[in-house]
């Protein structure tokens, strides 16, 4: 079943770039194995912690080599996010007005390295997966992106090549630092060789800053976070889409499942760096957000905000914070998936998306109006989006750590600031809305006719972002369930889920 | 006794918003008419419950990390919140019935009872919720509701920008409440109001410690009611629908503030401190909303003055640590507030949308029933014997009399302000000549409206009586016959009511113009320049900063150095796919080379 969901998307993109029909056979493949991970996440009931659906194939049995995939619940909602943001990316793709076939294989592709290296047990193919995932990204900025998009191809090439490089290093020499014995690209073996106390904490600290720097350029951690507005201005939306909401969460699931796990010495290290690394983001980022004076620019610059909570739950360590964090990915990225979704049919009509150019946009396009308020209102934490439940978990989980009656640390300091980070995302959010669908509708555009909402058969990627939004946010516990047992290991167990 | 009956009250108005939202968008009037029949089934359920005590619901975990952090989500059922269930679904109830009459040919229609119902659900979250988290979920529940309707003509800048005022400025409470509810969290472990009683001592033994947690717990109840200084959305919030500005920023939501306050009055009591800045900013924000009312000239924003003021008595009387007294009056307010609101709804929507009182005049013989019982309110309001408004603020008045002789001073002072300023809008809207030709072709409204109106009526003059109030109520009852009290306020309102009649009868313009007042204490503008100089400032300045000296200089350098093998790329003729490819390419043979030939 699993290799179904990693494959499928693949092989789909060679039959379209072979000929096939290309929108009808990625909504198919993208369809399909929607409903195999749906199919997976109803049966977790059973599952009994560890891992599941391992397929493994010997590579090099010299070096302990393998193709190795499987889940446990970090992994499943990794899986599910990105199956659930394909789908949408796929649904929102309109007309292609050059190399329709490739357009839809690179989508594709991005899709199923994502969950390519999401579902893998196995180092060397996690970091090839997301390799194959990153290719794809840069020629669908770079072909049918828009604005300076040669510009904003190099630039996200260099500083993610870049990143990679650095993650890689960080990788060979966590390898390497486990006794030659022991030595293996599989992570569960890594993670036996860490509970065994075999990765001195001396190499548990390079080997964090190495990690923590290269996911954290994946992952637009300040001040490696340029690339990012730049990018998903130019990107075309569903490229955007699956960037933002999936790919980019590949360096957040790395430190989620290799640096906690293993290197908890290392992250306790760096604490203080990352705090105020994840600070810049919430802060500076948010007030940088709030100076935006186009809606991509905000939606990129707000994304990168948003990775500053995320950060904030991983920092934490504790079993609250980090499933607080996997919540905010999971919710994050649909939430954000949707408004790139949504600002992409926006510019479609108008052919601008400069705040002033804009206004009144609900009244001709109530639907999208509508999608884009739950969006909005999902990204800055309404209570009722599973965006809320998870920024609860990031916050509760923050504050917990190192806790003195009466005494501020830097935890207790950062979780104010965050809390703060709240108030500032809805200034930009909702300005933002007032300012493309609220007022009048400018004069230029009266009389456009087409300036109409948006066709029916959008009402269901719109429908499944937001379902699930709102599914997560009622019962998040539902999601806790999940997730939370593949973290119990690490933590003190005095949580039961 | 364990009953579903708590969840079909809570649960009715949400399936109601639902099923509007994906179902009956298109169809107005069915879109009314479910959301009419979900607030009654609501308010059937609340009297049900009402009529049972003892009565417990099932109970959901909504996060459950065992004892490290579990939020359930449970009720709580004692008189307080049972009183509080069947005075907001009953208020809100009749004000459905009104928006049926007052919305009929609006365009929005179904998105505005989608949301009335969503607001209903909300509310009676915040008056159910036996945690913090649950509490504070309905409450920003409440703030984006109110955001929606008060945002409901969007078409109208003005309506917009209010609708973000009120959301921002709720959000700024709120950052303050969710680090009060953190720290009650971390000191005691628990975040629902059963668990933390108990536990209590461990927070009192930090006197300073208890004193911060409780007045950060009090920011959201500034927010949320609109108390000095974040009342400046308030007024603003006027641009929403008038059932709006009765149902939601006169009878309930503001009114969630003081209801929080009291459910956590457990925490809040235990500082003396904090009770004192209570006391203190609701007298501030009475006084200050009172004088402002006094000269204004849109008959919405007088009444929204007069709530500000009126929520600054209530939390007179939380200040002074008499839960009952606030409750009673915040249960009087409710009827007579939201009556002038639909009373002044009817009015305006009679004069096609005029709410400049000086191009009213001479209404009550054009609009007898909105009238009579226009003035029912404005003496409850003013606490004119045998009214129920009377009753409340008296208490309230003989409390701090008792407690507080500066505090008594400032709100007697504040009673007769409000005599004068309500008084004032009486006699410039209802007599005298019409004004203008809106007001002289006006006609009375129809049955849907004026029903609540009369039904309102009958509360605002019953509800403070004790064979009706206790019922729902403690009453609190005083020592011994204070009658000082009474007669001074008696006297400050005679005084206050006397000065309006006089200054403001038979006049076609404002006679005192003080600029201080209808500048609103330069409060708004204040802010205005301070958050152009900060938040502004801060903004553009890091907007910049991140293009054109992070970006330019980190990644400039970057690029500078990969400069190189770009060159070269190009040099050996290979197109940008490729070099895309070959970079990525690249990543992978040093992996294979590092990792397994080495």
């Amino acid at each position: 079943m699993l290799l179904f969901i990693v494959f499928c998307p693949i092989v789909a993109a060679i039959l379209i770039m072979a000929g096939a029909p290309a929108r009808k056979t990625a909504l198919l493949a993208s369809g399909s194995t929607f409903v195999m991970t749906l199919l997976a996440f109803a049966l977790f009931e059973r599952w009994q912690g560890g891992f599941h659906h391992v397929s493994s194939f010997t590579i090099s049995a010299d070096w302990r080599l393998n193709f190795a995939v499987g889940l446990d619940g970090l992994s499943l909602i990794m899986v599910l996010l990105a199956v659930i943001v394909t789908l949408a990316a796929v649904w929102f793709t309109g007309e292609i007005d050059k190399y329709e076939n490739a357009f839809y294989a690179c989508l594709l592709l991005i899709s199923g390295g994502a969950i390519g290296a999401f579902a893998s047990l196995d180092l060397f193919f996690f970091y090839a997966f997301h390799e194959l995932a990153l290719i794809p990204t840069f020629l669908l900025i770079g072909i049918w992106g828009s604005g300076n998009r040669s510009a904003a191809a190099w630039k996200i090439t260099i500083y993610l090549a870049l990143g990679s490089f650095v993650l890689l290093i960080g990788l060979i020499l966590l390898y390497q630092s486990v006794p030659v014995a022991s030595r293996s690209f599989d992570i569960r073996a890594l993670q036996a060789a860490a509970v065994a106390g075999q990765i001195g904490p001396e190499a548990q600290r390079h080997i964090y800053l190495l990690l923590l720097i290269g996911f954290g350029v994946l992952v637009s951690l300040f001040p490696f976070h340029t690339w990012a507005p730049e990018a998903y201005a130019s990107a075309p939306a569903p490229a955007a889409m699956l960037h933002a909401g999936v790919l980019k969460k590949f360096g957040l699931y790395g430190l989620l499942r290799l640096a906690i796990p293993l290197l908890p010495d290392g992250a306790r290290h760096w604490t203080g760096l990352l705090m105020v690394l994840l600070l810049g983001n919430i802060i500076y980022i948010g007030l940088a957000t709030i100076g935006q004076k186009r809606l991509d620019w905000m939606l990129g610059y707000s994304s990168v905000m948003h990775m500053g909570y995320i950060f904030l739950g991983i920092a934490s360590a504790n079993i609250l914070g980090v499933t607080g964090a996997a919540t905010l990915i999971f919710a994050h990225g649909l939430s954000i998936a949707l408004l790139f979704g949504l600002a992409g049919e926006i510019r479609k009509r108008t052919g601008t998306l400069v705040f002033d150019e804009l206004g009144g946009l609900a009244k001709v396009m109530p639907f999208a109006g509508l999608a884009f308020g739950l969006g909005a209102f999902a990204a800055v934490g309404l209570p009722g989006f599973a965006n809320f439940a998870a920024e609860v978990m990031v916050f509760f989980g923050a504050f917990q750590n190192g806790w003195e009656m009466e005494r501020f640390h830097i935890f207790q300091i950062a979780t104010v600031l965050g809390l703060w980070g709240v108030v500032i995302s809805a200034v930009y959010m909702l300005r933002a809305y007032r300012k493309v669908f609220m007022g009048t509708l400018p004069e230029r555009f009266r009389g456009w006719n087409n300036l109409v909402d948006l066709r029916l058969s959008l009402h269901v990627p719109v429908t499944l972002l937001v379902g699930a939004l709102l599914w997560f946010g009622f019962f998040p516990q539902s999601f806790v369930r999940i997730v939370a047992p593949a973290f119990r290991t690490y933590f003190s167990a005095n949580a039961q889920p | 006794m364990k009953s579903a009956l708590p969840w079909y009250a809570l649960l009715l108005p949400l399936v109601s918003a639902g099923a509007i939202t994906l179902f009956t968008h298109r169809l107005k009037t069915l879109s009314s008419l479910i959301s009419v029949a979900a607030v009654l089934g609501s308010f059937l359920c609340s009297c049900l419950i009402f009529g049972q005590k003892g009565l417990s619901a099932p109970e959901l975990k909504w996060i459950d990390f065992g004892t490290v952090f579990t939020v359930p989500f449970g009720f709580v059922l004692d008189d307080l919140s049972r009183m509080m269930l069947v005075l907001v679904s009953g208020i809100g109830a009749l004000i459905h019935i009104y928006s049926l009459g007052y919305m009929r040919d609006d365009e929005g229609k179904s998105r505005y009872f989608a949301a009335l119902s969503l607001f209903m659900f909300a509310m009676l979250g915040i008056v159910l919720a036996n945690n913090f988290v649950m509490l504070f979920i309905f409450w920003e529940l409440v703030a984006f509701t109110s955001y929606v309707l008060i945002g409901h003509w969007f078409e109208r800048d003005a309506a917009a920008d209010a609708a973000n005022k009120a959301f921002f400025t709720n959000r700024i409470g709120d950052f303050g409440f969710m680090l009060g509810i953190l720290l009650v969290w971390m000191s005691t472990g628990s975040v629902v109001f059963a668990d933390i009683a108990p536990r209590l001592s461990i927070l009192t033994s930090h006197p300073a410690f208890l004193t911060i947690a409780a007045l950060l717990i009090f920011c959201g109840a500034v927010g949320k009611s609109a108390q000095f200084p974040l009342h400046v959305w308030l007024p603003d919030a006027m641009e929403g629908p008038t059932p709006i500005s009765a149902l939601i920023h006169a009878a309930t939501m503001v009114a969630a503030g003081v209801y929080m306050l009291v459910r956590v009055g457990f925490i809040i009591q235990a500082s003396p401190s904090a009770l004192l800045v209570i006391a203190w900013i609701g007298t501030i924000s009475a006084l200050l909303a009172a004088l402002i009312a006094t000269q204004q000239n849109d008959i919405k924003r007088i009444l929204a003055y007069s709530t500000i003021s009126q929520l600054g008595y209530m939390m007179i009387a939380v200040g002074l640590a008499s839960n009952e007294a606030a409750m009673f009056h915040l249960f009087t307010h409710a009827f007579f507030k939201a009556l002038l609101f639909l009373g002044a709804g009817s009015i305006i929507i009679m004069l096609h949308h005029e709410q400049n009182i000086w191009k009213m005049g001479g209404l009550a013989r054009h609009l007898p029933i909105t009238f009579l019982t226009f003035v029912v309110g404005a003496l409850a309001l003013i606490g004119f014997p045998l009214f129920s408004g009377f009753f409340s603020k008296d208490t309230i008045l003989a409390l701090a009399y008792d407690h507080n002789m500066p505090i008594f001073v400032v709100a007697l002072f504040t009673a007769f302000l409000t005599a004068f300023y309500i008084l004032r809008l009486v006699v410039v809207v209802y007599f005298a000549k019409p004004r203008s030709d809106a007001a002289r072709a006006s006609d009375e409204s129809p049955l849907v409206m004026t029903g609540p109106l009369i039904v309102l009526a009958l509360l605002a003059w019953l509800g403070g009586y004790g064979f009706f109030a206790r019922h729902f109520l403690a009453i609190p009852h005083e020592k011994e016959l204070l009658l000082i009290v009474p007669v001074l306020a008696i006297t400050a309102m005679i005084l206050g009511a006397g000065l309006a009649i006089a200054l403001y009868r038979n006049r076609t313009s404002e006679p005192i113009e003080v600029d201080l007042l209808r500048r609103l204490f330069y409060i708004d503008e204040s802010y205005r320049w301070l958050i152009h100089w900060t938040q502004e400032l801060l903004a553009s300045i890091s907007a910049f900063f991140d293009r054109w000296i992070i970006d330019a200089s980190v990644v400039r350098g970057v690029s500078g150095g990969t400069w190189g093998i770009g060159a070269l790329l190009r040099l050996i003729q290979m197109g940008n796919l490729q070099a895309y490819a070959f970079l990525f390419g690249l990543g992978i043979v040093a992996l294979i080379y590092f990792a397994v030939f080495r």
